[in-house]
C-alpha cells in the first residue's frame, strides 16, 4: 500500500455565517424566553394580563391623574366627596406628601431648628459615604470620625443644650429623623453586642454560655412589640423612684436588645463556619483569647456572615416602624397621624403617604442589600 | 470570658495562681453570677417598691376579675361580662387564627413565586423579581396599613357594596360570604372523609410494597383522589343534601347573614401573607438552587418523566434546604401578627395591652406574652424538627 499523507491544514480563516434566523434577533430572543412551549405560551399571556391589569392604573393614579399641587383637601376629593375634582377621579394626592413633607422628615422638630437634622444628615453622608467606597483612603480615621466623634455631634446638635443651641426635647423629634436616628444607634449597638453574645454562647464557661443562650432564645422567641412594650412599661418599673427615662433611649434599648439578639445567631454561624485548624493556630501562636478572636477569627467569621449581617440590618431598619405603637412617631408613624389631619383628609391621601413612605423605606432597604452583594463579591476571596 | 485559650494551655509554665485558666474561669463565672443576682436583686427591690407606691397588687388574681371592655371579634363566647383570663385567651385564640391562616396562604403564594423566579419564562421571572424585591424591602407595618387604610377603608360603603361571584360582598365593612348551615346526618360526611383517607394512605402503602416487590406501578393519585373525594360526595347524595347556605342579604343598611371576614382581620391576614410569602420565595428557590444539576440529569438518565423527577428526586432534596429557614419564616409570621394592635385587630397583644391598661399589671401582662409567645415557638420548633428529621438524608 502507498503511503499517502492525509494531513491538512487549513491556512485561511473560514468566512462566519451569519446566524440562522431562527437563532437570531429579538424574534428568536422572544421565541425562546416566552413562547418555547405551550405552556410557556399560557404562562406569558397570563403574565401579560396581570402586568396589564395592574401597571397602566398605577401609572395612571401615580402620575396621569396625580395631583401635585395643591392646599387642602380639596385639590385631592371629587365633588362629592367636597372636593374640586370630577366623580370618579382617582388620583395620587402628591399635594399632601409635599405640604406635609417637612413632618414626614422630621416630625414636630422646631421650624427655626431644622437646620441642626439637616446639618447632621450633611455630616452624615459626607462621613458614610466615604467610608462605604473602598477606594477612598484613610479609612481608620474615617471610621473613627464616623463611629465615635460623629455620634456625640450629632447627639449635642441634635439635642441641643450647649453652646447656646435651644434644648430640643425628644418627644418632638419625628419623622424619618426618629427612623435613621433609631436604626443607627441600634446598628452601632447589636454588631459588637451581638458578637459578645455569639462568643459568649460558644464559650467554654457554663454560666457564661448559659446567661448567653437564655437571653438570645428568649429575645429571639418574643415579637419586637412585646419587647418594645417591656422596654416601655417595665423599665419604669425597674428603676428607683424619681430615676426617669427618656422614651426615645427606651425605645432604644429595646431595639437594640433585640437586633442585638438576631446578630448573635448570625455571627455564630460564621464562627461555626470556621474550620478548626485557625482556632488551634491562633493559640499555637500564643495569641491570647481576645487576640485570637480579633485579629484570626472574627476577621474571617464576619466577612462570611456579611449577608447575614446585612439582613439583619435591614430587618431592623424596618422594625424602627414599630416603635409607633408605643407611640412614638418615626416616618411611618408620622404619616399614619396625618391621615386624621382634617385639612387633607380624603380617600385619596392615606394610600398617597403610605406610598411615600414605601418608597422612602424601600429605597434605604434596597440600597443596603445592593451595597452588601457588592461587598461580599469584593471581598470574596475564597478560591471557588 | 477570657479564659478559654487558656484552658488548654500549658499550666506548669505559669507559676503564678493567677494565670492558672481554671482559677480564671471560675473566677469570671462567679463574677457574672454576682453581677447577675446583684442586678436582679436591685430591680426586683424596685418592682417591689414601685408597685407599692402604686398599690397595685401583684400576682395574677385579676385575670378572675371582670373584664368590662368587648372585643369586635372572638372565636369563642365573649362579653364585656367575661374574665380578663377569659379575654387573654380570645386574643390568644386571635393570634392562632390569623397565624395559621397567614401561613397556609404565605406558603401557597411564596411556593408559587419561588418556582416563578426560576422558571425559563422572562415575563414570570421578573414578574416574580419585583413581587420579591418590592415587598422584602417594605415594613410589614406598612403593608398591614396598606390594606387597611389603603384599600379596605376606602372601599364603598355596605348600601354600594361590591357583588362577587357566588353570593359574597365587599365593602369598607369587610368581606361577606355565604355560610354553610350542614343539616342533619351530616356527621356521615365527615366519617366517609375519614374512611377515604385512611383507604387511601392505606391503598399508597400496598401500593408502595407491590411496586417494591414486583415493579408494577399502580396509579395511587386518581384512586386517592377518588377516594377522598368520591365517598364523602356518596354520602352526601345518599343522605339527601343536608346542606344549606346562609347568604348574606343586602338590608338598607347593612348586610345581613352570611359569614363576615371584618377589615381588620382580612388586612392583617393579607398584609402577613403577601410579605412573608417574599420571603418564603426566596427561600424556595435557594432550596431548589442547592440541588445540583447532576441529580436531576442522572433521574433523567435513569428514564423517569419530568414530573416524576421533580417529584422523587428534586423536591425531596430541596426539602431538605427549605425546612429550616421556613420554620424560622413561620415564627417570624407569628411574631410580626402582633402589629394587629397597629389597626385594632384583637389578638394577644392587643388584649393583653387593653388589660394591661386596666389593670397595670405590666410584669403580670408581659409574663402571659413571652410565655405564650415561646411556647408557640417551642411547639413549631419542635414539630417543624420532627418534619425535618423525617425528611432528613438517611446516612449509613
Amino acid at each position: 500500500m502507498q503511503e499517502h499523507d492525509l494531513s491538512f491544514v487549513r491556512v485561511e480563516m473560514a468566512i462566519a455565517q451569519a446566524p440562522p434566523r431562527s437563532e437570531a434577533g429579538a424574534g428568536a430572543w422572544v421565541r425562546k424566553n416566552l413562547f418555547s412551549s405551550v405552556g410557556d405560551s399560557i404562562l406569558t399571556v397570563i403574565g401579560l394580563l396581570l402586568v396589564a391589569y395592574l401597571l397602566p392604573p398605577f401609572l395612571e393614579w401615580a402620575f396621569v391623574n396625580a395631583q401635585w399641587t395643591g392646599t387642602d383637601r380639596s385639590f385631592c376629593a371629587t365633588v362629592a366627596q367636597g372636593g374640586a375634582q370630577p366623580d370618579g377621579w382617582s388620583g395620587a394626592c402628591w399635594a399632601f406628601v409635599q405640604a406635609k413633607f417637612g413632618q414626614f422628615m422630621f416630625g414636630r422638630y422646631p421650624i427655626d431648628q431644622r437646620w441642626r437634622p439637616i446639618l447632621v444628615a450633611i455630616l452624615f453622608v459626607a462621613l458614610f459615604v466615604p467610608l462605604l467606597i473602598p477606594k477612598v483612603p484613610r479609612k481608620g480615621l474615617n471610621a473613627v470620625l464616623f463611629f465615635i466623634v460623629f455620634p456625640i455631634v450629632a447627639f449635642v446638635l441634635l439635642s441641643g443644650g450647649w453652646f447656646g443651641l435651644p434644648h430640643v426635647e425628644t418627644p418632638l423629634w419625628g419623622g424619618l429623623l426618629v427612623t435613621l436616628v433609631l436604626s443607627f444607634v441600634g446598628i452601632a449597638v447589636s454588631l459588637p453586642a451581638g458578637v459578645i453574645l455569639a462568643l459568649g454562647r460558644r464559650s467554654k464557661m457554663p454560666v457564661v454560655k448559659l446567661v448567653c443562650v437564655i437571653f438570645i432564645e428568649t429575645v429571639r422567641g418574643i415579637p419586637l412589640v412585646t419587647v418594645l412594650f417591656m422596654a416601655s412599661v417595665m423599665l419604669p418599673l425597674f428603676l428607683p423612684e424619681g430615676v426617669t427615662f427618656d422614651k426615645l433611649l427606651r425605645a432604644l434599648i429595646g431595639v437594640a436588645m433585640f437586633a442585638s439578639a438576631y446578630m448573635a445567631e448570625v455571627v455564630r454561624g460564621g464562627l461555626q463556619a470556621i474550620p478548626k485548624g485557625q482556632y488551634e493556630g491562633a493559640d499555637s501562636l500564643g495569641l491570647g483569647y481576645w487576640q485570637k478572636m480579633i485579629l484570626v477569627i472574627l476577621p474571617q467569621a464576619l466577612k462570611l456572615v456579611i449577608p447575614g449581617i446585612v439582613n439583619t440590618f435591614i430587618g431592623m431598619f424596618k422594625d424602627t416602624s414599630l416603635v409607633y405603637i408605643i407611640s412614638m412617631f418615626d416616618l411611618l408613624g408620622v404619616v399614619r397621624q396625618n391621615f386624621s389631619d382634617a385639612t387633607w383628609a380624603s380617600p385619596q391621601t392615606p394610600i398617597s403617604g403610605l406610598v411615600f413612605a414605601a418608597l422612602v423605606f424601600w429605597l434605604f432597604c434596597f440600597g443596603m442589600s445592593r451595597y452588601s452583594m457588592f461587598m461580599e463579591r469584593r471581598l470574596d476571596t475564597s478560591h471557588r | 470570658m477570657a479564659s478559654q485559650d487558656i484552658l488548654d494551655g500549658d499550666r506548669a509554665s505559669r507559676g503564678s495562681f493567677i494565670n492558672d485558666p481554671k482559677v480564671r474561669g471560675i473566677f469570671f463565672q462567679v463574677l457574672v453570677v454576682v453581677l447577675l443576682v446583684a442586678g436582679i436583686w436591685w430591680i426586683v427591690d424596685n418592682v417591689i417598691d414601685n408597685l407599692r407606691r402604686s398599690n397595685i397588687a401583684s400576682g395574677f388574681s385579676f385575670l378572675r376579675s371582670r373584664a368590662g371592655f368587648d372585643i369586635s371579634e372572638s372565636p369563642i363566647a365573649y362579653t364585656s361580662d367575661s374574665t380578663y383570663g377569659r379575654a387573654i385567651l380570645v386574643g390568644f385564640l386571635n393570634t392562632l387564627i390569623v397565624a395559621a391562616s397567614g401561613i397556609v396562604t404565605a406558603s401557597i403564594i411564596g411556593f408559587i413565586v419561588g418556582i416563578g423566579r426560576l422558571s425559563r419564562n422572562w415575563l414570570i421571572r421578573k414578574i416574580c423579581t419585583v413581587y420579591i424585591e418590592l415587598f422584602r424591602n417594605i415594613p410589614p407595618l406598612l403593608v398591614i396599613f396598606f390594606w387597611y387604610f389603603g384599600v379596605l377603608s376606602v372601599l364603598p360603603g355596605s348600601r354600594d357594596s361590591i357583588h362577587l361571584p357566588l353570593g359574597s360582598f365587599l365593602n369598607n365593612r369587610g368581606f361577606y360570604f355565604p355560610r354553610a348551615v350542614w343539616g342533619e346526618g351530616s356527621w356521615l360526611i365527615l366519617l366517609a372523609l375519614a374512611i377515604g383517607i385512611a383507604l387511601a394512605w392505606f391503598v399508597a402503602r400496598r401500593a408502595r410494597q407491590r411496586q417494591m416487590a414486583t415493579g408494577q406501578p399502580f396509579p395511587v393519585f386518581w384512586t386517592s383522589v377518588a377516594l377522598i373525594v368520591g365517598l364523602p360526595v356518596l354520602a352526601f347524595v345518599l343522605n339527601g343534601f343536608p346542606l344549606s347556605f346562609d347568604v348574606p342579604k343586602q338590608s338598607t343598611f347593612n348586610l345581613t347573614g352570611g359569614f363576615q371576614l371584618k377589615p381588620e382581620f382580612l388586612s392583617l391576614y393579607l398584609a402577613l401573607s403577601f410579605y412573608t410569602a417574599a420571603f418564603i420565595a426566596e427561600i424556595v428557590r435557594a432550596g431548589i438552587i442547592g440541588v445540583s444539576k447532576g441529580q436531576t440529569e442522572a433521574s433523567e438518565a435513569l428514564g423517569l418523566r419530568p414530573r416524576q423527577v421533580l417529584r422523587l428526586v428534586v423536591v425531596p432534596q430541596a426539602m431538605r434546604i427549605i425546612i429550616p429557614p421556613l420554620t424560622s419564616q413561620y415564627l417570624n409570621l407569628t411574631k410580626n401578627s402582633s402589629l394587629a394592635i397597629a389597626i385594632g385587630y384583637p389578638d394577644l397583644v392587643a388584649t393583653g395591652g387593653t388589660v394591661l391598661n386596666q389593670t397595670g399589671q405590666a410584669i403580670e401582662i408581659v409574663v402571659i406574652w413571652m410565655v405564650i409567645y415561646l411556647a408557640i415557638s417551642l411547639v413549631t420548633s419542635v414539630l417543624m424538627n420532627w418534619f425535618n428529621a423525617k425528611m432528613a438524608l438517611v446516612e449509613r
